[in-house]
């Protein structure tokens, strides 16, 4: 097996809050190979952006990356100083937020965002930058984009906003994306052209891609592999097909139970019951045990740890459902 | 565009007028401005001749209307006490003040500004608490009473600096300026921080509560995952932001700044309007006070102006909205 890109093991950060320690994020392992897309699902605080923001570094006091380690392309990143760091950003390690209208500063010109973020990696002239600039956001779709590049964000729909970052994420050809739900804040027309979009952009380039979401069918379609994110946990880990047909974790099953599209129309959607438990008081057990129905002791008196399956899957329970059981 | 300027100057026009009414009766009530001018040992023939000379014998409704018409016609009428055009006597200050003025928002700029975004980038800092704490002192102390410690500390204890009056002064482009020697900028360097310990104090305040908020903005977490450097993430996406409320609210306090000079200048001894405006109101020389407020109403009205189209050029959202209508 070549190199994987990205190797996250044992990632844990906290953040020291005046009310307690927030464990957002709490022993997270995962690998992301080369032109792979993983997908990471996970409810609204399960701690899928802080995830992203710990790679990317940029994880602020009162937060901490307190224990793990970060490897990008087998380097590790995680105790980095500032300006190491800022080298790896934009150019290997690349990101893109959730919400397009708030990603671009609204003052300045779209080639002055898009520049600067070539000049802060490469010395060319202006004009070669320019050029860049220009390439990359033909290259994400957008129409005559020289002219385009002389705008204010504000002159831009939401969707175009979201291209422009993307283009922006691209200039350096990164190894690495970290797409944090970007899609969301779009209408679903504008969010499946994007997604295809994307998808054929890393194909092309080899980029490899950490797409964050809470919502499973985006990532049924684009992802080669999920992690389900549990409050600060990962609970399961594998190909999408065998998350999304054969899931191992209660949880993952309850999350595939309450989209749409997995029942039949006109039926009740399954919910799950309780709701997130607050990350500065979890349990000493299992953190979805209080909401589990398969829970047993084993559950309250120990987290469980990962489990790998022969099928390539890791699931952390203690109680699993089984091929069989699960159909 | 056209449409809001001239909506701006019949505002203005108004205000103009209403000040004239004010400031007319005003004068009116406080004195006979007769007793001013003719020597304490005149007859009571004399001063009945002033008076008539001078129209003071009409009914004040009579007076008021004279006086409106001759302003009408551009004519201010003369200074009571100095006898040149009242106009003139204001214009030939106002250079001094604008001066003053202008150098007291350069002193809040480069002094309250770089205060203000180290306070706002490290709000835990204990020089950020020092800043703080000095911004509210600048906002509660007393002008007169900083500018009499000014100078004993400066001028005095020190004596690095002059006390009182302005550099020699030469015209330069047109414009009459005592900053062109070490001498004016000695001379200017006291009254000026005393009038801008206001506006410094605003300025910390202003950019430390628009740093504080454009740093937890997505475009500032975005150019950071970009790799920019911290110098160019803080220069340029946070500067430019909160260069907007600064710009806007310094450019309406420069009236402010001119208007406040009256105290400063006193205190300073410095040439301006201020202190003529001053000496105009205790000797009830109404004409002059009348030509005072009309030019610094119009120059509230110029600076607004300008304050709107810098704005424009600061904030592109607007010019958008400017060029759809
Ligand atoms: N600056 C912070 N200070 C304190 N707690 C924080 C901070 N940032 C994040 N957290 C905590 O980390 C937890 C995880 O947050 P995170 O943003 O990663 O959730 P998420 O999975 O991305 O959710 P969403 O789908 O809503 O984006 C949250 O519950 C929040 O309380
Ligand atoms: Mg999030």
């Amino acid at each position: 097996m070549t190199q994987p890109v990205l190797e996250v093991e044992n990632l844990a950060t906290h953040f020291f809050t005046r009310d307690g320690v927030v464990k957002a994020v709490d022993g997270v392992s995962f690998k992301v190979g080369a032109g792979e897309v993983l997908g990471i699902v996970g409810e609204s605080g399960s701690g899928k952006s802080v995830t992203g923001f710990s790679i990317m570094g940029l994880i602020d006091p009162p937060g901490r990356v307190v224990s793990g380690s970060i490897r990008l392309a087998g380097e590790e990143i995680v105790a980095r100083d500032d300006e190491a760091m800022r080298k790896v950003r934009g150019k290997h390690l690349a990101m893109i937020f959730q919400d397009p209208m708030m990603t671009l500063n609204p003052v300045l010109r779209i080639d002055t965002q898009m520049i600067e973020a070539v000049l802060a990696h490469d010395k060319v002239s202006e004009q070669a930058a320019r050029e860049r600039c220009i390439e990359a956001l033909s290259m994400v779709g957008i129409p005559s984009p020289a002219e385009r590049l002389v705008a204010y964000p504000h002159q831009f729909s939401g969707g175009m906003r979201q291209r422009v970052a993307i283009a922006t994420a691209l200039l350096h050809r990164p190894k690495l994306i970290i797409a944090d739900e970007p899609t969301t804040a779009l209408d679903v027309t504008i969010q499946s052209q994007i997604l295809a979009e994307v998808q054929k952009l890393c194909a092309e380039t080899g980029t490899a891609m950490v797409w964050i979401t809470h919502d499973l069918s985006v990532v049924a379609g684009l992802a080669d592999r999920i992690a389900v994110m549990y409050a600060g946990r990962i609970v399961e880990e594998g190909n999408v097909s065998q998350v999304l047909d054969v899931p191992r974790h209660p949880y993952t099953r309850g999350l595939i139970g309450s989209v749409p599209s997995a029942n039949p129309l006109g039926a009740r959607l399954k919910q799950i019951p309780g709701s997130t438990p607050s990350l500065g008081r979890l349990p000493k057990g299992c953190s979805f045990e209080p909401r589990c129905a398969s829970a047993s002791e084993a559950c309250r008196a120990a987290k469980p740890d990962a489990t790998d399956y022969p099928d390539g899957s890791r699931v952390a329970c203690f109680n699993p459902y089984s091929l069989a059981r699960a159909s | 565009m056209l449409a809001f300027i001239i909506r701006r100057f019949a505002q203005a026009l108004f205000v103009v007028v209403a000040m004239v009414v004010i400031v007319f009766f005003g004068t009116n009530v406080v004195g006979d401005p007769v007793w001013m001018m003719v020597p304490g040992d005149a007859t009571q023939e004399q001063v009945e001749e002033v008076r008539r000379a001078f129209g003071f014998d009409q009914p004040v409704y009579v007076q008021f209307f004279r006086f409106l018409a001759d302003i009408a016609q551009g004519d201010f009428g003369r200074s009571y006490v100095h006898g040149g055009s009242a106009i003139r006597l204001i214009l030939d200050r106002m250079p001094a003040t604008l001066e003053l003025a202008v150098v007291a928002l350069i002193f809040a700029v480069i002094i309250g500004l770089p205060l203000g975004l180290f306070a706002g980038l490290k709000p835990d800092h204990p020089a950020s608490r020092a800043i703080m704490a000095g911004s509210i002192l600048g906002f509660s102390l007393p002008t007169f009473w900083v500018g009499l410690m000014l100078i004993m500390f400066f001028a005095v204890m020190l004596g690095w600096l002059p006390a009182t009056g302005r550099g020699p002064v030469t015209t330069f482009l047109g414009i009459e300026t005592s900053l062109h020697t070490l001498k004016g900028w000695q001379h200017i360097a006291l009254p000026a921080l005393n009038l801008a310990l206001l506006k410094i104090s605003l300025v910390i305040r202003l950019a430390r509560s628009g740093t504080r908020e454009a740093s937890l903005q997505d475009y500032v977490k975005f150019a950071r995952a970009k790799g920019l450097s911290p110098r160019r993430i803080v220069g340029v996406h946070i500067l430019k932001n909160i260069m907007i409320p600064i710009v806007t609210v310094l450019g309406l306090e420069f009236g402010s700044l001119v208007a406040f000079s009256v105290v400063t200048e006193t205190i300073f001894a410095w040439p301006g309007m201020g202190k003529l405006l001053l000496e105009s109101i205790q000797r009830l020389d109404r004409p002059l006070v009348v030509a005072y407020v009309m030019v610094v109403v119009l120059l509230f009205v110029t600076i607004n102006l300008i304050v709107d189209i810098l704005y424009s050029a600061l904030d592109p959202r607007v010019r958008l909205a400017g060029k759809s209508e």
